[in-house]
Protein backbone atom coordinates (compact mmCIF):
# COMPACT_ATOMS: atom_id res chain seq x y z
CA UNK A 1 0.00 0.00 0.00
CA UNK A 2 1.11 3.44 -1.08
CA UNK A 3 4.53 2.42 -2.41
CA UNK A 4 4.92 4.49 -5.28
CA UNK A 5 6.71 7.21 -6.52
CA UNK A 6 4.25 9.72 -5.71
CA UNK A 7 3.78 11.58 -2.06
CA UNK A 8 1.54 9.26 -0.36
CA UNK A 9 -1.07 12.44 0.07
CA UNK A 10 -1.84 11.73 -3.96
CA UNK A 11 -1.89 8.10 -3.43
CA UNK A 12 -4.59 8.23 -0.79
CA UNK A 13 -6.21 11.04 -2.82
CA UNK A 14 -6.32 8.76 -5.98
CA UNK A 15 -7.57 5.66 -3.77
CA UNK A 16 -10.74 7.73 -2.84
CA UNK A 17 -10.93 8.90 -6.29
CA UNK A 18 -11.44 5.23 -6.96
CA UNK A 19 -13.85 4.87 -4.66
CA UNK A 20 -16.11 7.03 -6.08
CA UNK A 21 -15.45 6.40 -9.48
CA UNK A 22 -16.65 2.99 -9.03
CA UNK A 23 -19.69 3.48 -6.12
CA UNK A 24 -17.64 1.54 -3.66
CA UNK A 25 -18.22 5.40 -1.81
CA UNK A 26 -21.85 6.40 -2.38
CA UNK A 27 -22.18 10.50 -3.09
CA UNK A 28 -23.45 11.31 0.51
CA UNK A 29 -21.31 8.57 2.56
CA UNK A 30 -18.92 9.62 5.39
CA UNK A 31 -15.65 8.73 4.72
CA UNK A 32 -13.22 7.69 7.47
CA UNK A 33 -11.67 10.13 9.57
CA UNK A 34 -8.27 11.55 9.27
CA UNK A 35 -7.71 9.39 12.65
CA UNK A 36 -8.93 6.43 11.06
CA UNK A 37 -7.34 6.71 8.02
CA UNK A 38 -3.87 7.74 10.00
CA UNK A 39 -4.01 4.42 11.99
CA UNK A 40 -5.61 2.45 9.73
CA UNK A 41 -2.44 3.04 7.31
CA UNK A 42 -0.16 3.52 10.03
CA UNK A 43 0.72 7.31 8.29
CA UNK A 44 0.70 10.44 9.51
CA UNK A 45 -2.19 12.34 10.06
CA UNK A 46 -0.64 15.62 8.18
CA UNK A 47 -0.74 13.48 4.81
CA UNK A 48 -4.20 12.23 5.43
CA UNK A 49 -5.34 15.59 5.99
CA UNK A 50 -3.13 17.10 3.17
CA UNK A 51 -5.02 14.45 0.73
CA UNK A 52 -8.63 15.62 2.28
CA UNK A 53 -8.03 19.20 1.66
CA UNK A 54 -7.19 18.19 -1.98
CA UNK A 55 -10.46 16.11 -1.85
CA UNK A 56 -11.92 19.31 -0.93
CA UNK A 57 -10.86 21.83 -3.17
CA UNK A 58 -11.70 19.46 -6.28
CA UNK A 59 -15.18 18.93 -4.91
CA UNK A 60 -15.30 15.31 -4.80
CA UNK A 61 -15.12 15.53 -0.89
CA UNK A 62 -16.93 18.54 1.64
CA UNK A 63 -16.16 18.73 4.85
CA UNK A 64 -19.67 18.60 7.78
CA UNK A 65 -17.87 20.60 11.12
CA UNK A 66 -17.78 18.41 13.99
CA UNK A 67 -19.00 15.34 11.97
CA UNK A 68 -16.58 14.68 9.62
CA UNK A 69 -16.13 13.92 5.44
CA UNK A 70 -18.50 13.06 2.90
CA UNK A 71 -18.70 12.47 -0.48
CA UNK A 72 -19.94 15.56 -2.34
CA UNK A 73 -23.04 15.27 -4.38
CA UNK A 74 -22.15 14.90 -8.31
CA UNK A 75 -18.46 13.66 -7.44
CA UNK A 76 -18.49 10.59 -9.19
CA UNK A 77 -20.33 12.06 -12.39
CA UNK A 78 -17.28 15.05 -12.25
CA UNK A 79 -14.43 12.17 -11.52
CA UNK A 80 -15.38 10.19 -14.41
CA UNK A 81 -15.63 13.19 -16.89
CA UNK A 82 -12.25 14.12 -16.33
CA UNK A 83 -10.98 10.31 -16.20
CA UNK A 84 -12.41 10.22 -19.60
CA UNK A 85 -10.39 13.16 -20.52
CA UNK A 86 -7.19 10.95 -19.50
CA UNK A 87 -8.46 7.83 -20.77
CA UNK A 88 -7.16 8.24 -23.97
CA UNK A 89 -4.07 9.25 -23.31
CA UNK A 90 -3.14 7.78 -20.00
CA UNK A 91 -4.50 3.98 -20.92
CA UNK A 92 -5.25 3.89 -24.09
CA UNK A 93 -2.24 4.76 -25.74
CA UNK A 94 0.06 2.57 -23.79
CA UNK A 95 -2.12 -0.59 -25.15
CA UNK A 96 -1.79 0.54 -28.59
CA UNK A 97 1.80 1.13 -28.42
CA UNK A 98 2.05 -2.59 -26.99
CA UNK A 99 -0.65 -3.71 -29.92
CA UNK A 100 2.57 -2.70 -32.43
CA UNK A 101 5.23 -4.25 -30.80
CA UNK A 102 3.09 -7.13 -30.61
CA UNK A 103 2.18 -6.73 -34.35
CA UNK A 104 -1.60 -6.41 -33.07
CA UNK A 105 -3.51 -4.69 -36.08
CA UNK A 106 -5.98 -2.50 -36.04
CA UNK A 107 -8.62 -4.49 -37.21
CA UNK A 108 -7.97 -7.20 -34.01
CA UNK A 109 -7.89 -4.89 -31.71
CA UNK A 110 -11.35 -3.75 -32.55
CA UNK A 111 -12.59 -7.34 -33.17
CA UNK A 112 -11.50 -7.86 -29.41
CA UNK A 113 -12.76 -5.17 -28.00
CA UNK A 114 -16.49 -6.39 -29.58
CA UNK A 115 -16.18 -9.44 -28.27
CA UNK A 116 -14.80 -7.95 -24.60
CA UNK A 117 -18.27 -5.69 -24.90
CA UNK A 118 -20.55 -9.56 -25.43
CA UNK A 119 -18.06 -11.43 -22.88
CA UNK A 120 -19.69 -9.30 -20.25
CA UNK A 121 -17.81 -5.95 -19.61
CA UNK A 122 -19.70 -3.34 -19.12
CA UNK A 123 -20.52 -1.77 -22.58
CA UNK A 124 -19.24 2.03 -23.30
CA UNK A 125 -21.67 4.60 -22.16
CA UNK A 126 -23.61 3.08 -19.34
CA UNK A 127 -23.20 4.02 -16.18
CA UNK A 128 -21.44 1.08 -14.25
CA UNK A 129 -23.82 2.78 -10.93
CA UNK A 130 -25.66 -0.36 -10.83
CA UNK A 131 -23.98 -2.52 -8.02
CA UNK A 132 -24.14 -6.79 -8.60
CA UNK A 133 -22.69 -5.73 -12.24
CA UNK A 134 -19.06 -6.77 -10.96
CA UNK A 135 -17.32 -9.64 -12.22
CA UNK B 1 -0.11 24.56 22.80
CA UNK B 2 0.76 22.49 20.47
CA UNK B 3 4.00 21.28 21.53
CA UNK B 4 7.34 22.77 22.02
CA UNK B 5 10.06 23.28 18.72
CA UNK B 6 13.42 22.23 18.82
CA UNK B 7 16.92 23.75 17.35
CA UNK B 8 20.04 22.30 17.44
CA UNK B 9 22.48 24.60 16.27
CA UNK B 10 26.13 23.53 15.60
CA UNK B 11 26.25 21.41 18.25
CA UNK B 12 29.20 19.10 19.28
CA UNK B 13 29.29 16.58 22.05
CA UNK B 14 32.76 14.85 23.26
CA UNK B 15 33.95 11.75 24.49
CA UNK B 16 37.60 12.18 25.57
CA UNK B 17 39.10 12.19 22.09
CA UNK B 18 35.60 11.19 20.39
CA UNK B 19 33.38 13.42 18.65
CA UNK B 20 29.74 11.33 19.34
CA UNK B 21 28.21 14.37 17.67
CA UNK B 22 30.01 16.57 15.55
CA UNK B 23 28.81 20.42 14.68
CA UNK B 24 24.65 19.16 14.32
CA UNK B 25 22.37 21.76 13.11
CA UNK B 26 18.72 20.58 13.51
CA UNK B 27 15.47 22.31 13.57
CA UNK B 28 12.49 19.78 14.56
CA UNK B 29 8.98 21.93 14.19
CA UNK B 30 6.62 22.33 16.86
CA UNK B 31 3.42 19.76 16.51
CA UNK B 32 4.82 17.19 13.79
CA UNK B 33 5.82 13.76 14.46
CA UNK B 34 9.79 13.52 13.07
CA UNK B 35 11.90 10.96 12.25
CA UNK B 36 15.49 11.08 13.97
CA UNK B 37 17.27 8.01 11.62
CA UNK B 38 21.06 6.75 12.05
CA UNK B 39 23.39 3.51 12.14
CA UNK B 40 24.03 2.29 15.92
CA UNK B 41 26.44 4.59 17.07
CA UNK B 42 25.58 7.65 14.44
CA UNK B 43 24.81 9.92 17.86
CA UNK B 44 21.10 9.54 18.02
CA UNK B 45 21.24 9.22 21.56
CA UNK B 46 23.60 11.45 22.51
CA UNK B 47 22.01 14.77 20.38
CA UNK B 48 18.38 13.70 21.84
CA UNK B 49 20.22 13.61 25.38
CA UNK B 50 20.92 17.40 25.35
CA UNK B 51 17.78 17.98 24.24
CA UNK B 52 16.59 16.78 27.55
CA UNK B 53 19.05 18.34 29.55
CA UNK B 54 20.89 14.74 30.47
CA UNK B 55 24.22 16.27 28.62
CA UNK B 56 25.21 19.64 28.11
CA UNK B 57 26.81 20.34 24.42
CA UNK B 58 30.30 21.12 24.76
CA UNK B 59 30.47 23.55 21.61
CA UNK B 60 27.00 24.94 19.88
CA UNK B 61 23.48 25.21 21.36
CA UNK B 62 19.98 23.68 22.05
CA UNK B 63 17.04 25.23 22.06
CA UNK B 64 13.79 24.07 23.61
CA UNK B 65 10.93 25.85 23.25
CA UNK B 66 13.44 28.73 22.57
CA UNK B 67 14.95 28.36 25.30
CA UNK B 68 18.64 26.41 27.02
CA UNK B 69 16.65 23.38 28.68
CA UNK B 70 19.27 22.70 31.11
CA UNK B 71 18.74 23.62 34.56
CA UNK B 72 15.69 24.76 33.31
CA UNK B 73 12.60 23.41 34.80
CA UNK B 74 9.98 25.42 33.28
CA UNK B 75 11.14 23.67 30.21
CA UNK B 76 12.21 20.46 31.67
CA UNK B 77 8.44 19.88 33.31
CA UNK B 78 7.33 19.39 29.12
CA UNK B 79 10.52 18.15 28.13
CA UNK B 80 9.82 13.62 28.09
CA UNK B 81 12.63 11.19 26.97
CA UNK B 82 11.97 7.66 26.89
CA UNK B 83 15.34 5.47 25.90
CA UNK B 84 15.16 1.86 25.58
CA UNK B 85 15.70 1.43 29.50
CA UNK B 86 12.43 2.73 29.90
CA UNK B 87 13.43 6.30 31.99
CA UNK B 88 10.80 4.82 35.05
CA UNK B 89 11.55 4.21 38.38
CA UNK B 90 13.04 0.34 38.09
CA UNK B 91 12.62 -1.27 41.25
CA UNK B 92 8.90 0.18 41.51
CA UNK B 93 5.71 -1.23 40.54
CA UNK B 94 3.51 0.10 37.64
CA UNK B 95 1.10 1.43 40.18
CA UNK B 96 3.41 3.37 42.01
CA UNK B 97 5.74 4.51 38.66
CA UNK B 98 2.13 6.41 37.72
CA UNK B 99 1.66 8.13 40.64
CA UNK B 100 5.09 9.39 40.68
CA UNK B 101 4.66 10.78 37.16
CA UNK B 102 1.34 12.21 37.74
CA UNK B 103 3.00 14.58 40.65
CA UNK B 104 5.83 15.21 38.17
CA UNK B 105 4.06 16.15 34.86
CA UNK B 106 1.88 18.83 34.62
CA UNK B 107 0.27 17.01 31.35
CA UNK B 108 0.05 13.80 32.80
CA UNK B 109 -3.98 11.85 31.72
CA UNK B 110 -3.86 9.28 34.46
CA UNK B 111 -7.05 8.08 32.85
CA UNK B 112 -5.13 7.17 29.49
CA UNK B 113 -2.13 5.93 31.33
CA UNK B 114 -4.71 2.95 32.98
CA UNK B 115 -5.77 2.42 29.90
CA UNK B 116 -2.74 1.75 27.74
CA UNK B 117 -1.02 -0.47 30.93
CA UNK B 118 -4.19 -2.36 29.92
CA UNK B 119 -3.61 -1.91 26.40
CA UNK B 120 -0.27 -3.60 26.40
CA UNK B 121 -1.16 -6.54 28.96
CA UNK B 122 1.19 -5.13 31.66
CA UNK B 123 1.43 -6.91 34.82
CA UNK B 124 0.74 -4.21 37.78
CA UNK B 125 2.14 -6.44 40.75
CA UNK B 126 5.41 -6.83 39.82
CA UNK B 127 8.43 -4.34 39.93
CA UNK B 128 9.43 -3.10 36.71
CA UNK B 129 12.49 -4.55 36.37
CA UNK B 130 11.06 -7.85 36.92
CA UNK B 131 8.70 -7.19 34.00
CA UNK B 132 10.17 -9.32 30.59
CA UNK B 133 12.12 -6.72 28.23
CA UNK B 134 8.88 -5.93 26.32
CA UNK B 135 6.79 -4.90 29.07
CA UNK B 136 9.68 -2.74 30.04
CA UNK B 137 9.59 -1.24 26.58
CA UNK B 138 6.53 -1.22 26.31
CA UNK B 139 5.92 0.52 30.00
CA UNK B 140 8.03 3.33 28.66
CA UNK B 141 6.22 3.77 25.56
CA UNK B 142 3.23 4.40 28.06
CA UNK B 143 4.45 6.56 30.26
CA UNK B 144 5.97 8.53 27.64
CA UNK B 145 2.71 9.04 25.94
CA UNK B 146 -0.02 9.29 28.78
CA UNK B 147 3.06 12.21 29.51
CA UNK B 148 1.35 14.29 26.81
CA UNK B 149 4.87 16.69 27.00
CA UNK B 150 4.76 19.24 24.50
CA UNK B 151 8.01 17.34 23.55
CA UNK B 152 8.05 13.77 23.79
CA UNK B 153 10.99 11.85 22.57
CA UNK B 154 10.99 8.31 22.02
CA UNK B 155 14.61 6.67 21.51
CA UNK B 156 14.18 3.29 20.13
CA UNK B 157 11.57 2.47 22.75
CA UNK B 158 9.98 -0.03 20.45
CA UNK B 159 13.37 -2.21 20.39
CA UNK B 160 12.40 -4.86 23.11
CA UNK B 161 8.74 -5.25 21.76
CA UNK B 162 7.56 -7.55 19.68
CA UNK B 163 5.90 -7.23 16.54
CA UNK B 164 2.47 -6.81 17.90
CA UNK B 165 3.19 -4.86 20.71
CA UNK B 166 4.83 -2.30 18.81
CA UNK B 167 2.18 -1.56 15.90
CA UNK B 168 -0.22 -1.35 18.88
CA UNK B 169 2.53 1.79 20.19
CA UNK B 170 2.29 3.00 16.14
CA UNK B 171 -1.43 2.89 16.24
CA UNK B 172 -2.06 4.41 20.14
CA UNK B 173 0.53 6.76 19.32
CA UNK B 174 -1.15 8.08 16.25
CA UNK B 175 -4.67 8.20 17.47
CA UNK B 176 -3.35 10.50 20.47
CA UNK B 177 -1.28 12.37 18.33
CA UNK B 178 -4.69 13.56 16.13
CA UNK B 179 -6.86 14.37 19.45
CA UNK B 180 -3.39 15.59 21.49
CA UNK B 181 -0.72 17.18 18.80
CA UNK B 182 2.55 18.28 20.11
CA UNK B 183 6.11 17.34 19.21
CA UNK B 184 7.26 13.92 18.75
CA UNK B 185 10.83 12.74 18.10
CA UNK B 186 11.59 8.98 17.06
CA UNK B 187 14.52 7.55 16.82
CA UNK B 188 14.97 4.32 15.04
CA UNK B 189 16.66 2.39 12.79
CA UNK B 190 13.48 -0.23 11.92
CA UNK B 191 12.60 2.35 9.37
CA UNK B 192 10.40 0.90 6.76
CA UNK B 193 7.74 -0.22 10.24
CA UNK B 194 7.87 4.02 10.61
CA UNK B 195 8.63 5.94 7.93
CA UNK B 196 5.17 6.26 7.25
CA UNK B 197 4.14 8.28 10.54
CA UNK B 198 6.91 11.03 9.51
CA UNK B 199 6.21 14.25 9.11
CA UNK B 200 9.81 15.24 8.40
CA UNK B 201 13.20 12.77 8.55
CA UNK B 202 16.90 13.77 10.18
CA UNK B 203 19.39 10.87 8.91
CA UNK B 204 22.86 10.79 11.35
CA UNK B 205 25.96 9.41 10.16
CA UNK B 206 29.28 8.89 11.79
CA UNK B 207 28.03 12.63 14.37
CA UNK B 208 26.87 14.63 11.74
CA UNK B 209 23.94 15.37 9.76
CA UNK B 210 23.56 13.70 6.71
CA UNK B 211 20.61 14.68 5.34
CA UNK B 212 17.61 16.54 6.95
CA UNK B 213 14.05 16.83 4.79
CA UNK B 214 10.25 16.46 4.70
CA UNK B 215 9.69 13.20 4.51
CA UNK B 216 7.41 13.54 1.47
CA UNK B 217 10.57 14.57 -0.11
CA UNK B 218 12.67 11.91 1.24
CA UNK B 219 10.41 9.68 -0.65
CA UNK B 220 10.84 11.10 -3.81
CA UNK B 221 14.61 11.03 -3.58
CA UNK B 222 15.35 7.96 -4.38
CA UNK B 223 14.72 5.88 -8.51
CA UNK B 224 14.81 3.03 -8.86
CA UNK B 225 15.99 2.79 -12.81
CA UNK B 226 15.26 -0.83 -14.53
CA UNK B 227 16.23 -2.29 -18.50
CA UNK B 228 19.11 -2.97 -20.76
CA UNK B 229 22.17 -1.73 -19.62
CA UNK B 230 22.61 0.91 -22.43
CA UNK B 231 19.67 2.46 -21.99
CA UNK B 232 20.12 2.60 -18.56
CA UNK B 233 23.37 4.09 -18.51
CA UNK B 234 21.91 6.80 -20.61
CA UNK B 235 18.89 7.91 -18.88
CA UNK B 236 21.33 7.81 -15.07
CA UNK B 237 24.19 9.33 -17.11
CA UNK B 238 25.30 12.39 -14.41
CA UNK B 239 22.89 11.40 -11.34
CA UNK B 240 24.25 10.46 -8.23
CA UNK B 241 24.00 6.55 -8.07
CA UNK B 242 23.86 4.87 -4.94
CA UNK B 243 23.93 1.44 -6.64
CA UNK B 244 24.21 -1.05 -9.59
CA UNK B 245 23.06 -4.34 -10.23
CA UNK B 246 23.09 -6.51 -13.41
CA UNK B 247 21.68 -9.69 -13.96
CA UNK B 248 22.59 -10.56 -18.25
CA UNK B 249 21.86 -7.22 -19.95
CA UNK B 250 19.21 -5.96 -17.58
CA UNK B 251 20.32 -3.41 -14.68
CA UNK B 252 19.08 -2.04 -12.24
CA UNK B 253 20.49 1.66 -11.09
CA UNK B 254 18.94 3.36 -7.79
CA UNK B 255 19.84 7.23 -7.92
CA UNK B 256 19.42 9.88 -5.66
CA UNK B 257 18.20 13.33 -6.55
CA UNK B 258 15.55 14.84 -8.39
CA UNK B 259 14.93 13.53 -11.65
CA UNK B 260 12.70 15.96 -13.79
CA UNK B 261 9.91 15.14 -15.64
CA UNK B 262 11.71 15.50 -18.82
CA UNK B 263 14.26 12.74 -17.69
CA UNK B 264 11.05 10.58 -16.57
CA UNK B 265 9.32 10.85 -19.92
CA UNK B 266 13.15 9.97 -21.48
CA UNK B 267 13.21 7.00 -19.18
CA UNK B 268 9.91 5.65 -20.14
CA UNK B 269 9.76 6.36 -23.85
CA UNK B 270 13.34 4.28 -23.86
CA UNK B 271 10.67 1.55 -22.06
CA UNK B 272 12.59 1.72 -19.02
CA UNK B 273 10.92 0.51 -15.84
CA UNK B 274 11.11 3.42 -13.20
CA UNK B 275 10.08 2.45 -9.23
CA UNK B 276 10.05 4.08 -5.86
CA UNK B 277 12.88 3.78 -3.55
CA UNK B 278 11.63 2.49 0.24
CA UNK B 279 13.11 5.23 2.45
CA UNK B 280 14.56 2.21 4.19
CA UNK B 281 16.60 1.19 0.99
CA UNK B 282 17.68 4.78 0.70
CA UNK B 283 19.21 4.54 4.61
CA UNK B 284 20.94 1.51 3.56
CA UNK B 285 22.42 3.03 0.52
CA UNK B 286 23.25 6.36 2.22
CA UNK B 287 24.82 4.95 5.35
CA UNK B 288 26.47 2.21 3.70
CA UNK B 289 29.41 4.04 2.68
CA UNK B 290 32.86 2.33 2.40
CA UNK B 291 35.15 3.56 5.14
CA UNK B 292 37.46 6.26 3.31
Amino acid sequence: MFDGRDPIYLQIADQIRGDVLAGRLAEGEQVMSTTQYATTFRINPATAAKAFARLVDEGVLYKQRGVGMFVAEGAQDRLRELRRESFFAERLLPVLREAEVLGITAAELVHQIGRGAEAGAPSAGAPAANNGGER
Amino acid sequence: MTGYAVSARDVSVRFGDTRAVDEVSLEFAAGEIHGLLGRNGSGKTTLLSTFAALRRPAAGRVLVDGEDPFENERVMEGVCLIRESGDVLELAKIPENLRYFANARPTWDADFADELVDAFELDRRKPVNRLSRGQQSAFGAVVGLASRAPLTVFDEVYLGMDAPSRYRFYDLLLADYVEHPRTIILSSHLISEVERLFAGVAILEEGRVLLAEDADTLRSRGTAVTGPSAAVDTATAGLTVLSTRELGRTKQVTVYGDLDEAALAAARAADLEIDAVPVQDLFVHLTNREPS
